[in-house]
């Protein structure tokens, strides 16, 4: 076997933090041969973007590698003076960060930012650098590139940002690119087109990639060889086929369990352990709705403009029975997070009705409705658990809130003992409840919110991503709690997601959403096997899956 | 354009307070405080006091648009007059003290920033924060007491220029241009000495803002994403720091020097009062203080005059500086 | 409660200064509320066989033109100093703060006007605001307590309207409204709590300045009148005899407004880092 092109041994990288010294890497060692794409997994705080930025030497000022060498082409990256590392950067090595828009200089035409890189490597003149962006631009497919050239990153779409981005970086042909998360925070179709760009161009000028991901899906697409890294530490490394078919590793196992498939069903993600003890009550099936029985909610012809602008939502209908869960998906700007809380009644539509248990309650006010003897009934779990806290009540005052304005509780034994009753529930330990939001973990705070949104136990739970922010793992367990929580409580759920993995797994039923209208709706099962509309086929084949057989393979084992 | 408006704002508020509220001018300008009702009476008709406060801002309205602002009772001349003699001096004192700012201050800034922890830095933040707490009207007296009177460098504090010199033909007002142009070096330099320290007392002021502003936004310019791609092709120093990180740092600075100009022109009125400098400011206390109030009003008017200006000026930079802003 | 203590003194540990500004305006306060019982001499009575006396053992600030004691001049002043400064900024942040996160939770039209009005407002050289109401009003202290709240009010109008704006959409804002909050009491009892630490770094910061304020209204002769002990008027009477060298007249009433604001804005800086380390500046 040839030297590997980049070999990094026994590497440990800390970081001097107000809390003083932090490990975040621990003694990993890997290599990555000429060409290949090797795909590096972990969760948040795993070091595996840390580990990146080391080999680049673009650290920030508070890490330092301590231990350990970084061979780039037998060279160690961490004894190399600034000026020789600066050579390297662009036109040896490259990489292509998370966040597109920022990362391009927002008052820099992006034609003369890829000519910067150009021109700081290459001996030619500066129009000879024009000509060769106008190519690269060409060559990442951007659309009508001349006019684009003079173009600034605001005019520009995230996936566009995105590709000019892997201009840059492949402009001088290096033969080592490190992509941090390339697709995270675009839309799911975008995604799958930008990562086969990269993929296509890495391959066909032979450079090594090294793709940093939180997701196992992606990395299985596109790598043949994966690294798994937990808390600074490589846990296992395998091809992707074996990795889910034999993982070795504990946390490798938990991961591969959470990562959801194409077949998999909600208890499939969480291990015996996790699972805890309600389950094996709940897995009874559900009885049918009386025939004739009326819908918990009917929402008809909703509409909702704001400020005279096009509608972001346009002639939205659907009803939920009661006990169901339907599943609201559509991309960025689709209208889906209007229409939660359109029907959550935080804010007003401009036409429309939405009749709730028999009742028209799409004409009061959302201003009022806090006065409505519905409003018990209806609660919402919000996106992002670390925002969702009021960070100066504790665990025990969000959970005691709607106990106490809508529940008539004054305090007391009876609410704490109702709030911890709740918080038992969620699977929340007691002695957290007098902790502040930030003392607590990302999962913790999750389940602070679902706590929160089940304490008068509603009858209809509107679910507003409330897992997008939150490590794979963490996600299959609060998934799992909450399909629990509506078996038990027969809440009907309107879970609204980008996600349609965790969708299919948790809703019977699902709509599809684009551009404010409602483009295909239907059984989950139906419509994601055999897709009727072109626009949710695209989105169906653009998840990242790891395919059915390596699943079955695993089932057999 | 949004301050458009704003001027016109400002218009009918130094109006109304100045009519509407307590302290009748009329009783100030007549004979003395034994003045008989007659007397009272006469002047205030005079003044168009009689009138009722609408007619009189219309009145006043008409004036203004006019250019006429009224008759200033101290020096018996029209204000328009008073004000366009004065303003060259008040003007030549400002900007002065802004470029003794920003050139000291966004290098300092800049200084600072790269090398975030040093001892250079840790003397910016003290200078700094030092700087600001001491007020213009101190900091001058500080300067004249120390080059005027223990070191003897300074001329006598009174002024634009000193009795012995002869004023240049007048072509801009400026007379570090007006010396310039009459090629009268000695001149120059005698009011360059006059004016070097109440700009330096002004602009140590404001050098503070400036520094900490530069500062801040070279900081998060310098930690931003897309400098860190600037770093990660490798591009030079120089090229990183300079094209990448300043150009994009300089962008709230302009703001800030927008806010800094028209604080200066509020501190004009400190500074020419401790260096007796014959400007629009010191013209205006001087009424103020004898409610006379035509000057004022239009002293008022002119500063909201020159806001205006200056923001057209800030939005005018920022607009070609910074690509996401369109100019309406 | 202990908790918060040990948090503090730990970042106090780490930056000494906040703590010795924090010290200072505790002092400021002690003398400006203990300041005539504690003072060697009376600091009206003119005692001018003893006039312009630089400083000595017996009068360490000197004297004045009229024989009183500048130290004790300066320690009287500071009551008034200070209880013009903190009335000001108590009223304009109470009602800033309100129209503010009002303004910043509306969103939509008014919040726009009222943003423009702010902006063009903060833009406009303010000591001529300032000036012009005073003259205006009538040449009294009530009257600076006025303008100087008047012109600090857009600081603090448009600082609530930011901070309300940015939580406006966060999810515990909504869910307190799913809990059965109405709009007002999310404001009133959510957020402005919640913007309150920061709003007492720039409340800190604005004390200095409108103490600057202040006293630069008084040097020009607007408001407090002479004999009465203020800082601005010490300065302004020192005025007429710095060109023959006099420099203790101008220089301790200076230096007292000097470390008067330099505490407040040291205050201000150290409560912003504990609030947040990357505003750092």
């Amino acid at each position: 076997m040839t030297e590997p092109l980049l070999k990094i041994d026994n590497l440990h990288i800390s970081f001097s933090t107000r809390r003083g010294v932090v490990e975040a890497v621990r003694g990993v060692t890997l290599s990555v041969q000429e060409g290949e794409m090797l795909g590096l997994v972990g969760e948040s705080g795993s070091g595996k973007s840390v580990t990146g930025f080391a080999t680049t030497r673009l650290l920030d000022a508070a890490g330092r590698v301590t231990a350990g060498k970084i061979l780039f082409r037998g060279q160690d990256v961490t004894k190399l003076s600034g000026d020789d590392i600066r050579h390297l950067r662009g036109a040896a090595m490259s990489m292509i960060f998370q966040n597109p828009r920022s990362a391009l200089n927002p008052i820099r035409a992006i034609g003369t930012q890829i000519a910067d890189a150009i021109l700081t490597h290459k001996r030619i003149s500066k129009n000879e650098a024009y000509a060769e962006a106008l190519e690269l631009l060409r060559a990442v497919q951007i659309r009508d590139p001349e006019r684009r050239m003079a173009a600034y990153p605001h005019e520009l779409s995230g996936g566009m940002c995105q590709r000019v981005m892997i201009a840059i970086a492949i402009s001088c042909n290096p033969v080592l690119l490190i992509a941090d998360e390339p697709t995270t925070g675009l839309d799911v179709t975008t995604q799958k087109v930008v990562m086969d760009l990269l993929a296509a161009i890495a391959a066909a000028r032979g450079m090594a990639t090294i793709l940093i991901t939180h997701d196992l899906g992606l990395a299985t697409r596109y790598c043949r060889r994966i690294v798994v890294m937990e808390q600074g530490r490589l846990v296992e490394e395998a091809a992707p086929k074996r990795l889910f078919n034999a993982p070795q590793h504990a946390y490798t196992k938990r991961l591969v369990a959470a990562s959801p498939t194409a077949s998999s069903r909600i208890d499939d993600l969480v291990t015996e352990e996790e699972r805890g003890p309600y389950v094996e009550a709940c897995r009874k099936p559900k009885p049918p709705p009386a025939p004739g029985t009326p819908p918990l909610l009917v929402v008809h012809r909703l509409v909702k403009r704001f400020d005279q602008g096009a509608a972001a939502v346009a002639d939205f209908s659907m009803t939920i029975a009661a006990g169901e869960s339907v599943g609201l998906v559509g991309e960025s700007g689709s209208g889906k997070s209007t229409t939660s809380r359109m029907i959550c009644r935080l804010i007003d539509p401009s036409e429309g009705d939405i009749v709730f248990d028999g009742q028209a309650i799409g004409h009061v006010p959302a201003r009022d409705f806090h006065r409505s003897p519905f409003r018990k009934d209806i609660h919402m779990v919000f996106q992002d658990p670390n925002e969702s806290l009021n960070p100066r009540f504790t665990a025990f005052d969000c959970i005691a809130h709607p106990l106490m304005r809508l529940g008539n509780l004054r305090g007391g034994d009876a609410l704490r003992q109702r709030v911890e009753e709740c918080a038992q529930r969620v699977g929340l330990p007691a002695d957290l409840l007098p902790r502040f939001p930030h003392q607590l973990s990302g999962g913790q705070k999750a389940r602070v919110g679902i706590a929160r949104a089940i304490a008068c136990r509603p009858r209809l739970l509107v679910l507003d991503e409330p897992t997008a922010a939150l490590d794979v793992s963490v996600q299959a367990v609060v998934l799992q709690l909450l399909d629990r929580l509506r078996r038990e409580d027969d809440i009907a759920l309107l879970f609204v997601s980008h996600d349609l993995n965790v969708v299919r797994m948790l809703c019977e039923r699902t709509i599809v959403l684009r551009n404010g209208a409602i483009v295909e709706q239907g059984e989950s099962r139906a419509l994601f096997d055999n897709p009727k509309t072109d626009y949710t086929r695209e989105l169906v084949e653009a998840i990242p899956h790891i395919e059915i057989e390596t699943r079955l393979a695993t089932a057999a084992l | 354009m949004s301050s458009l408006p704003a001027l016109f704002g400002v218009l009918v508020f130094t109006f109304l307070l100045m009519r509407v509220l307590p302290g009748d001018p009329a009783v100030f300008f007549a004979s003395g405080p034994n003045a008989g009702k007659e007397e009272v009476e006469l002047i205030r008709k005079q003044l168009g006091l009689n009138k009722s406060i609408p007619e009189q801002l219309t009145l006043y309205l008409y004036d203004v648009g006019r250019g006429n602002l009224g008759r200033s009772m101290m020096t018996g001349q029209l204000v328009t007059k008073d004000l366009r003699e004065r303003l060259p001096a008040s003007l030549e004192l400002t900007f002065t003290a802004l470029l003794i700012a920003l050139v000291s201050a966004v290098p300092l800034g800049v200084i600072a920033a790269l090398k975030p922890g040093s001892i250079i830095d840790h003397s910016v933040r003290l200078f700094c924060a030092l700087g600001v707490c001491v007020p213009t009207f101190v900091s001058g007296l500080l300067l004249i007491y120390v080059f005027y009177y223990l070191l003897g460098l300074a001329p006598d504090p009174t002024g634009r220029i000193d009795v012995f010199t002869s004023m240049p033909p007048s072509r801009t007002g400026f007379l570090m241009i007006d010396f310039l142009i009459a090629g009268d070096i000695d001149g120059w330099w005698a009011a360059f000495k006059q004016l070097i320290l109440p700009a330096l007392s002004m602009a140590l002021f404001v050098i503070a803002p400036l520094a900490r502003i530069t500062r801040a936004s070279m900081l998060v310019s310098l930690g931003s994403d897309f400098v860190r791609t600037a770093r990660s092709v490798g591009l030079s120093w120089r090229h990183v720091v300079v094209t990448y990180a300043l150009r994009n740092a300089i962008l709230p600075v302009i703001t800030i020097a927008g806010i800094v100009f028209s604080t200066m022109l509020g501190a004009n009125v400190l500074v020419e009062k401790v260096f007796s400098w014959p400007g629009v400011a010191s013209y205006a206390l001087d009424a103020l203080l004898s409610s006379d109030y035509a000057p004022v009003q239009g002293f008022v008017l002119l500063m909201a005059s020159l806001f205006v200006l200056v923001n057209l000026a800030v939005d005018v930079c920022y607009g070609i500086a910074d690509p996401r802003v369109t100019i309406e | 409660m202990t908790a918060a203590l040990r948090h503090s003194m730990w970042i106090l540990r780490g930056n000494p200064l906040t703590g010795i500004a924090a010290t200072g305006v505790l002092l400021l306060v002690l003398v400006a509320i203990f300041g005539p019982w504690i003072v060697p001499y009376d600091p009206i009575a003119s005692n001018v066989p003893e006039a312009l006396l630089p400083p000595s053992a017996a009068h360490i600030a000197g004297t004045d033109q009229l024989g009183r004691d500048v130290f004790s001049r300066l320690i009287v002043a500071t009551r008034l100093d200070l209880a013009i400064a903190v009335s000001a900024v108590s009223m304009s942040f109470v009602l800033g703060a309100i129209i503010g996160s009002f303004c910043g939770y509306a969103g939509g039209r008014l919040d726009r006007t009222v943003g423009r009005f702010v902006d063009v407002m903060m833009a406009f050289p303010l000591f001529v605001l300032a000036m012009a109401m005073v003259a205006a009003l009538g040449n009294r202290v009530e009257n600076i307590v006025i303008a100087t709240a008047v012109i600090n009010l857009p600081f603090y109008i448009r600082f609530a309207r930011a901070e309300v704006n940015v939580r406006r959409n966060l999810g515990w804002v909504e869910a307190a409204r799913a809990c059965g909050e109405s709009h007002i009491s999310v404001v009133l009892r959510f957020l402005l709590p919640n913007i309150l630490p920061a709003m007492a770094v720039q409340i800190s910061l604005n004390l200095g300045w409108a103490i600057l304020n202040a006293a630069g209204l008084s040097f020009i002769g607007l408001g407090v009148k002479p004999p009465t002990p203020e800082w601005g008027i010490m300065v302004a009477e020192g005025a007429r005899f710095i060109s023959t060298g006099k420099w203790w007249l101008v220089a301790f009433p200076g230096l007292a407004l000097m470390l008067a604001v330099l505490c407040f804005n040291l205050l201000g800086d150290g409560m912003r880092d504990i609030l947040d380390p990357r505003m750092r500046t």
